[in-house]
């Protein structure tokens, strides 16, 4: 494959449909067959001791790991040359979106394959990758990865953890404590940040085993119960030289880029997720009977089904495609290349914006799908014996670790205008167009079929995002960026833009493919949530230019009447649409797309 | 050795079952499908038995429709070595001409010894391997429990009601129905899956193997099980409910 670039956020200024995305529907068979295994594993071996998971019950969860590594789970992302397969994202994908039907132990698994690997993967040099990497793959060693501390949560690059080089020059000497670190008891290499003689941030790798490294007890946590969390303590910890991980200094390169790997596996484990707590759902309300009839039979619990099915393809179209831009646009490098890696992580920075959307959409979606799926069960959905349950708790983590929910928002406005600044892409341009447009009228384009209108909405709701964001830049020139409340509504518009353009994109292409009677339910899903979102940021942009204008009530009219013209929404009809979804739902006893 | 593994693909246990308006047959449309679960256990026999007799080859062969061969690349990610897909042409299911297809395929390839499951999951049949052990004259043992060979010979053990067991020496070739409980399933791990794109896949035609073999089985029409009326609660003192429980049974439910 020759690969394909795409600037990363080019989407926002691009007209629906005009780029092919990578779809869930064309994995090939081998993809498919990765996320069998990973199924089949997690059923017959992880979800029979799911009660021994929960209560850490001892070596439980580190065996099933190391069973999972034995065939191959572990090794997908890694290079052939390190003991992997060298599978690219849309593989993993498949692999993180199947390996979710045992929360806590969906935790260990993610933490272990993504930032428990990823930082020697990406940053380590030969031999670190020689001696590290064969032993993550084959589960011999459990990955974790340290870089919160007691005093420095989101503030990452705050950390106190120090790090001096002994007298002899062969070790660095760490001192400090880590805090809620997954796999943190189980650990046998750990990536770790500290601070060379308390001011460059660095990356060390550290064996369980080094002196002066230990964990501290088990955190007794809201939910995932049987993942490990502790403290990871350095006490005049003795880390060979040779085991800094990257450059003095660049530490904050690994934390990030890692991150931004991490956010997006995040997101595809929350699309298994959904699928998982769908499948529960519709097999409960078909069961449980009130007033004579199946739960099921209610058209309050259909809607409730509809909802979380559409979340879901969602949620699903959008972590394929940032994982399919991203394996597009590595292909374009040469893999011989001696900078081969260096030149990936670009590409990864590229879609750092994609990352965080996909962890915030991610993790909101399966919040909200968790908490329908609660509300369906009635209060044995608050009950322990019902794994929904222990969805609803499981979920929760998603929003806060990985970066939290607003320091994800914030990194999306946050980046999209630091790249305008640098004239790498052009939203000066598209809002002095949308200014022009405003007066001139905007162009409609015409795709034939059923989706017209909606591309149309969804066309004009990026030029919405745009038009809104350009309004507070406006006002609060380079200031924006501590204008936090901005931010997070700037972030909401392109965050949902983004979702809209995945959604109609995968349902355009599958028209193509199937033909409009073949996707009934991919329309269904792609109308209602355009129509309920783009409703949603109509309100919300009247809201966000009232608080621009700050009872300034001729800027406020002025804005108002911009937005009016921009973007139009009339209610549609849902109830059968919604109905379809529930029914097809219901009869597969899962994910019906 | 040449070992033989017959594996039929058939719809996920967890398939809700529909038959299509007309009642011509099962609705596919959705429908996944799965190897048949007690292959699985033949197909782990085979590699056993591979994996114990060094230099050994495990070939797999299918009958049935193109889809056949995603089961068929199961079976290669698992360990076996080559496959032979037999297209049925739409010919539909009659025990009887694939077993006369499956002899032939069989006997052509020499295997010294042919592991099956005891039935397959979709219609229950459970009379391929028999068939075909006649049409070859092998000896067969179905419902296999245990296995050893060793030189040519092999010790086979099967259980038969009333939990006894029977135990058969044989001499190969002979064809073994496998059983839950004989072995534990190897999955198709990752590597193994990528190693089997590039495993030989053969694909044949059952009109040039059934020979002047023809269907013995008609299917005129598709229905679904009439629906299970809900069960009785009994209450009240327990020596009331033994009552009117041998009552109902009596009179309600006529098996008294
Ligand atoms: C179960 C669990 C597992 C974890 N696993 C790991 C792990 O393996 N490795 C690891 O290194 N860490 C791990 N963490 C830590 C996790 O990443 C942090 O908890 C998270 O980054 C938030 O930091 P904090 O807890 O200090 O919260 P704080 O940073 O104190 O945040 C508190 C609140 O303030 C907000 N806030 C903070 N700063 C800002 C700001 N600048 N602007 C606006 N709002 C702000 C946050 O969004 C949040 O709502 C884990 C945590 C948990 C609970």
């Amino acid at each position: 494959m020759s690969g394909q670039f795409r600037q990363g956020a080019s989407w926002l200024l691009t007209e629906v449909g005009k780029d092919k995305i990578f779809i869930a529907e064309d994995m090939n068979d081998e993809q498919k067959a990765f996320g069998q295994t990973a199924t089949d594993f997690v059923t017959k071996e992880v979800i029979p001791v799911s009660e021994k998971i929960e209560k850490k019950e001892a070596g439980v969860s580190v065996n099933l790991l190391k069973k999972a590594g034995e065939i191959g789970l572990l090794m997908a992302g890694i290079p052939e040359a390190y003991g992997g397969l060298g599978m690219n994202k849309v593989t993993t994908t498949a692999l993180s979106e199947n390996a979710t039907h045992q929360g806590s132990w969906t935790v260990s698994y993610m933490c272990h394959t993504g930032i428990g690997t990823l930082p020697i993967l990406y940053f380590g040099n030969k031999e670190q990758k020689e001696k590290y990497l064969p032993k993550l793959a084959s589960g011999e060693f459990i990955g974790a990865y340290a870089l919160t501390e007691a005093g420095s949560g989101s503030d990452a690059l705050a950390a106190k953890t120090k790090a001096v080089l002994s007298p002899d020059g062969k070790h660095y000497i760490l001192n400090g404590e880590k805090m809620f670190i997954t796999n943190g008891a189980w650990a046998d290499v750990i990536t770790v940040f500290a601070k060379v003689d308390g001011e460059h941030f660095t990356g060390f790798i550290v064996e369980k085993d080094f002196p002066g490294v230990s964990h501290g007890k088990e955190e007794e946590k809201m939910g995932i119960h049987g993942s490990s969390t502790t403290t990871i303590v350095l006490e005049d910890a003795k880390i060979p030289v040779e085991n800094v991980l990257g450059e003095i200094g660049k530490g904050h390169k690994i934390a990030f880029n890692v991150l931004n790997i991490g956010r997006w596996k995040l997101g595809a484990a929350c699309v298994g997720g959904c699928k998982r707590v769908i499948e529960h759902t519709v097999k409960y309300v078909k069961e449980r009977k009130q007033f004579g009839q199946p739960l099921a039979d209610f058209e309050a619990i259909q809607m409730m089904i509809a909802d979380m099915v559409i979340k879901t393809y969602i949620t699903e179209s959008m972590m394929y495609r940032y994982a399919g831009c991203l394996d597009d646009a590595i292909d374009t490098l040469d893999k011989t290349d001696a900078e081969y890696e260096k030149k990936s992580l670009k590409m990864i920075e590229e879609y750092a914006i994609e990352a965080s959307i996909a962890k915030v959409f991610g993790s909101e979606a399966l919040d909200e799908v968790a908490d329908l799926g609660v509300q369906a069960h009635g209060g044995y959905g608050y009950i322990q014996e019902y794994p929904v349950e222990r969805f609803y708790r499981n979920s929760r983590i998603n929003r806060i670790f990985e970066g939290t929910n607003e320091i994800n928002r914030m990194i999306i406005p946050g980046t999209l205008l630091k790249r305008a600044m640098k004239g790498e892409i052009d939203l000066m341009g598209e809002i002095q167009r949308i200014l022009s447009q405003l007066k001139d009228g905007f162009a409609e384009v015409d795709i034939p079929g059923t989706l017209n209108n909606k591309v149309n909405m969804v066309n004009r709701a990026k030029k919405l995002a745009v038009y809104v964001s350009g309004v507070a830049v406006q006002k609060y020139m380079a200031d924006i960026k501590d204008r936090q409340s901005f931010l997070l509504d700037m972030a909401d518009f392109i965050i949902e833009v983004y979702a809209m353009d995945t959604a109609i994109g995968r349902t355009l292409q599958l028209l193509e493919k199937r033909g409009e009677d073949q996707c009934e339910l991919e329309i269904a899903a792609t109308k209602i949530y355009i129509n309920d979102t783009c409703a949603r940021l109509l309100n919300h942009a009247r809201q966000f230019c009232a608080n621009v204008a700050k009872g300034d009530e001729e800027a406020f009219g002025k804005y108002d009447k911009a937005i009016g013209r921009i973007l139009e929404v009339t209610p549609i009809c849902t109830l059968d649409l919604k109905a379809t979804l529930a029914e097809k739902s219901l009869d597969k006893e899962g994910y019906p797309i | 050795m040449k070992i033989g593994v017959l594996v039929k693909q058939v719809p996920d246990t967890e398939t809700k079952i529909k038959v299509l308006d007309d009642g011509s047959g099962i609705d596919e449309n959705g429908v996944k499908f799965i190897v048949s679960p007690y292959d699985e256990f033949a197909i782990e026999e085979a590699l056993k038995t591979k994996e114990a007799n060094a230099g050994s080859e495990v070939t797999v062969a299918s009958l049935g429709p193109s889809r056949c061969v995603e089961s068929i690349r199961t079976a290669l990610a698992m360990g076996c070595d080559k496959a032979i897909h037999i297209d049925d042409e739409g010919s539909g299911p009659d025990s009887y001409v694939t077993a006369k297809a499956l002899a032939k395929v069989i006997g052509d390839q020499g295997f010294d010894v042919v592991f099956c499951g005891k039935q397959a999951i979709d219609d229950d049949m459970g009379q391929v391997p028999q068939l075909v052990a006649e049409f070859l004259a092998w000896p067969q043992v179905m419902i296999l429990e245990n296995l050893e060979i060793s030189e040519g010979k092999a010790k086979a053990t099967r259980r038969v009601s009333g939990g006894a067991k029977e135990v058969y020496e044989l001499t190969l070739p002979a064809i073994f129905g496998c059983d839950k409980g004989l072995n534990t399933p190897r999955y198709a791990s990752l590597p193994g899956i990528m190693k089997a794109k590039s495993k030989p896949v053969e694909t044949l035609k059952i009109s040039d193997l059934k020979g002047d073999a023809n269907n013995k089985l008609e299917y005129s029409n598709f229905r679904m099980p009439p629906e299970k009326a809900p069960g009785k609660v009994l209450s009240g003192e327990v020596g009331d409910q033994v009552k009117e429980l041998v009552r109902l049974l009596r009179e309600e439910a006529k098996v008294l």
